[in-house]
This record gives structure tokens, sequence and C-alpha cells, in this order.
């Protein structure tokens, strides 16, 4: 998929993927897609929440060997 | 939509009860919620320039798994919880546990709180003390942060009653 900027969250636990993401889409344009690499498995529920209260749109969330990999596009 | 908005009393100083009010805080800011915390009793010492005294104590404490940050597996997988009588008897034991949930902390990629609390900060978090705790265990205001707003019970109330999540930590 095509992402405009990637936030590499592996290895930090909650809740810093959220915030470094919330940071991460401020950079982006909206309709702009941020692709997030977390090792957090809490971060699936999460990201997904993010989204729902946010606005912004959760595109896919994939997992690959204990890693995640969420495609998120900007409201 | 009107900004959603939370409030939190933060009433403990130790480090494990630092993270709940933090990581609760910046989640919330980060969610787009108007988000205050009001420091009150013990909670102070969250507010506070230096943080180096905020400690974690087992004692009394029985639900604290007293495990090792370092070594191999089945090391790390001993619990070492003792008696409260023979904590209290060794002399540093508090800073050791300190010491050693500090390790576990950075090993488990869980933010500092120093971190958090800055996170909370440039997130726009409001941080309120109350202004009769401080004066009624001594502080000076010079010992607190820059950014902080001293007030009492009706300042609290004033955003609180606003708020749709209250919480007491």
């Amino acid at each position: 998929m095509n992402f405009d900027k990637e936030l590499d969250a592996r290895g930090l636990n909650c809740p810093l993927p959220i915030l470094r993401a919330k940071k991460a889409l401020a950079e982006v344009g909206s309709g702009q897609v941020l692709k997030i690499l977390s090792t957090d498995p809490g971060s699936v529920k999460d990201f997904a929440a993010f989204a729902k209260q946010t606005g912004n749109e959760l595109l896919s969330t994939a997992e690959a060997g204990g890693e995640f990999t969420f495609f998120m596009k900007k409201k | 939509m009107d900004t959603k908005k939370m409030a939190i009393i933060a009433t403990k100083g130790t480090l494990d009860w630092a993270y709940p009010p933090f990581i609760l805080a910046s989640t919330a800011a980060a969610l787009g919620y108007e988000t205050q915390i009001f420091f009150t009793f013990y909670g102070l010492q969250l507010v506070r320039k230096d943080l180096s005294g905020l400690k974690v104590s087992p004692l009394g404490n029985p639900g604290m798994p007293m495990k090792m940050p370092f070594g191999p597996k089945w090391f790390k997988s001993i619990n070492w919880n003792m008696p409260n009588a023979i904590q209290s008897l060794v002399p540093g034991y508090e800073s050791v546990a300190t010491g050693l949930m500090k390790m576990t902390i950075a090993n488990n990629g869980v933010a500092t709180i120093p971190d958090l609390r800055s996170l909370c900060q440039e997130a726009e978090v409001k941080f309120i003390a109350c202004q009769m705790t401080v004066e009624l265990f001594g502080f000076e205001h010079a010992d607190f942060i820059d950014g902080l707003e001293y007030g009492g019970a009706a300042t609290f109330f004033e955003f609180a009653g606003e708020t749709d999540i209250c919480l007491f930590i």
C-alpha cells in the first residue's frame, strides 16, 4: 500500500505508539496515509479505538512474526 | 461536535501510582479530549521539579510481583516477594525495588514518568496543584514545575462539572 509517512513504534509500549501516531498524523495532510509499525499486541485494539474516536480511517491491520503494521488515513 | 473533557484527581505519590494519571491524560489528549489533572496530597510529588523521590514500595503490597529484570528466563520468573516483617528490616529495600522497577520499565519499552509528564504538557493537559496541600506539606511554588496553576476544590469543580469522564486516582 502507498503511504506518505512511516512511524516506527516497535519496542514501545502503551500509550507511546498512540501518542507517537497522533504526533505523526499532525505532520501529514488530510487524506494522506501514515504507516505504523508496532510490536505492542495491545496496539491492535488501541489503534482501532483511536481511529474510531478521532475520525481518522484505519485502512488495514496486519500481523507477521509478532510485528504489526497499520495504515491510517488522516481525516 | 463539542470537545470531550476529562478530569483526574491524582492523590498518590509513588512511582507505580504516577503512571495511571499521566498515561490516561496523555492518551485522552491524543484522542482530542480537553484534559485537566488536579494534584492533591501525595499526588503533589508528581509535579515536583525533582522526580527522583518517586519510589515503589513492595512493603504491604502483596499484589506486587518482585521479579528480576535481568538474567536467564528461569531466573526472571522467580518471585522474590518476602514477608513484610523481613522487608521492613532490610535497609534500602525500597531503593533497590525502585531501581529494579525502573530497569523493568525500560526493558519493556514503557515510558518514564518525566517523559509522560512532558508529553502531557506538550499536549496541553492542564495541571492544577492543590494550594491547601502545598502549604500543609510545607512546599514552595519553586519546588514545582512551571506551567502549574494553583487552586482549591472549587477550581476543580469548575472544570470537573462539565466533564464526560472524571477519575479519582
